[in-house]
């Protein structure tokens, strides 16, 4: 443990600026992530607008919609600005909704081709 | 307090001194969640368990699409509008969401405003913010509607998988139970900003821990967007 880094003893934490009380940024910030928004949503919906199909569309969509989710999770909701401790206890666990996501991916392909060899592709 | 202060308590010596801290909050004998509101910490566990339903919803709609036979119905089509005569696709979808996205920037604002003790900004912001929510709601409404009226249901379609329609009410459904939630939440703190209830009792960690909520169902609309509306 490293007490330099983290006060442990009472009085030290009692004494310690309260971080996340008053989460007091300029204006400003928010209009900017604001406007960012604004301009990947537009991107976006330029996707779908402009018809582009294949891997171009896939890679643009998941872009503007992950840049879009840092951008609210980071400064509209303050992640930016949290504790270590906070932040991962939140970001880490949806992470094994990966793994859900590559079984059901296998489980969908098993679907699809029983339906397709099986069922004349039916269902 | 400025900026780069919280930043500096946040991550004193960057990356290896914050995963030190991480650390130590997490195996030192005290309260994990140290300078954190109680509130904001239960809200955050509230918006985890949250994730996992949304996200459990999205990867059945995966599954499903993924193993159809049939053409998955073309979101750009069905979710177009008609002006004079010249349909617009997915265009009712894209100002759904400018509106959320709005109604985010009012309550970052007026979370803002709140730490600053700005009470009547405070009230106002998320009264807007509730209106947006409102007419993101109303839309929705018009857009079952109008899909209702189509002859989509839950079990079937006319332009292909019968999936379409399951997928559909059961994801943007609750997400609208959500938004509309949300609204009567942002309403009733915004009745207690203005009474001056947080200003009596010196904290107004309420509107933050309302506007966490209310970023956080605009940030499941980004999600829902991108793989029911777009892909």
């Amino acid at each position: 443990m490293n007490h330099a880094v983290h006060p442990a003893s009472e009085a030290d934490i009692r004494a310690a600026p309260p971080a996340d009380h008053g989460q007091t940024h300029p204006i400003g910030v928010y209009l900017k992530v604001w406007a960012y928004l604004f301009v990947l949503s537009t991107l976006s919906y330029l996707v779908d607008f402009f018809q582009v199909q294949g891997v171009a569309r896939w890679v643009l969509i998941i872009t503007f919609m992950l840049l879009k989710a840092g951008l609210i999770l980071a400064i509209f909701m303050h992640m930016a600005w949290e504790r270590m401790a906070l932040v991962y206890a939140i970001l880490v666990p949806p992470l094994a909704l990966g793994t859900l996501v590559f079984l059901m991916w296998i489980e969908a392909d098993y679907t699809f081709w029983t339906r397709i060899i099986f069922l004349g592709g039916a269902g | 307090m400025e900026q780069g202060q919280v930043a500096a308590e946040a991550e004193p010596g960057g990356v290896p001194a914050a995963l030190r801290g991480f650390a130590t909050d997490w195996s030192a004998d005290q309260e994990t969640f140290r300078h954190v509101h109680w509130g904001k910490a239960m809200i955050w566990i509230f918006l985890l368990s949250d994730t996992f339903i949304f996200s459990s919803f999205l990867v059945s709609y995966m599954t499903m699409r993924a193993s159809v036979t049939q053409p998955w119905p073309n979101p750009s089509e069905v979710f177009a509008l008609s002006f004079g005569g010249q349909p617009i696709p997915l265009i009712l979808i894209a100002i759904m969401t400018f509106v959320l996205i709005s109604s985010s920037g009012t309550m970052a604002m007026a979370v803002n405003f709140g730490y600053r003790r700005n009470r009547k900004v405070t009230a106002g912001l998320m009264l807007a913010t509730a209106l947006l929510g409102a007419t993101f709601v109303g839309m929705q409404a018009f857009e079952w509607s109008k899909l209702i009226h189509e002859g989509v249901r839950p079990w079937g379609n006319p332009w292909g998988a019968a999936q379409f329609g399951a997928c559909f009410f059961m994801i943007t459904g609750f997400h609208g139970l959500h938004v509309s939630g949300g609204v009567i939440i942002l309403l009733v703190v915004a009745l207690k900003v203005w009474r001056g209830h947080y200003e009596r009792s010196g904290d107004y960690s309420a509107v933050e821990i309302a506007g966490l909520y209310w970023h956080f169902v605009d940030l499941v609309w980004v999600f829902i967007f991108a793989f029911f509306y777009l892909w």
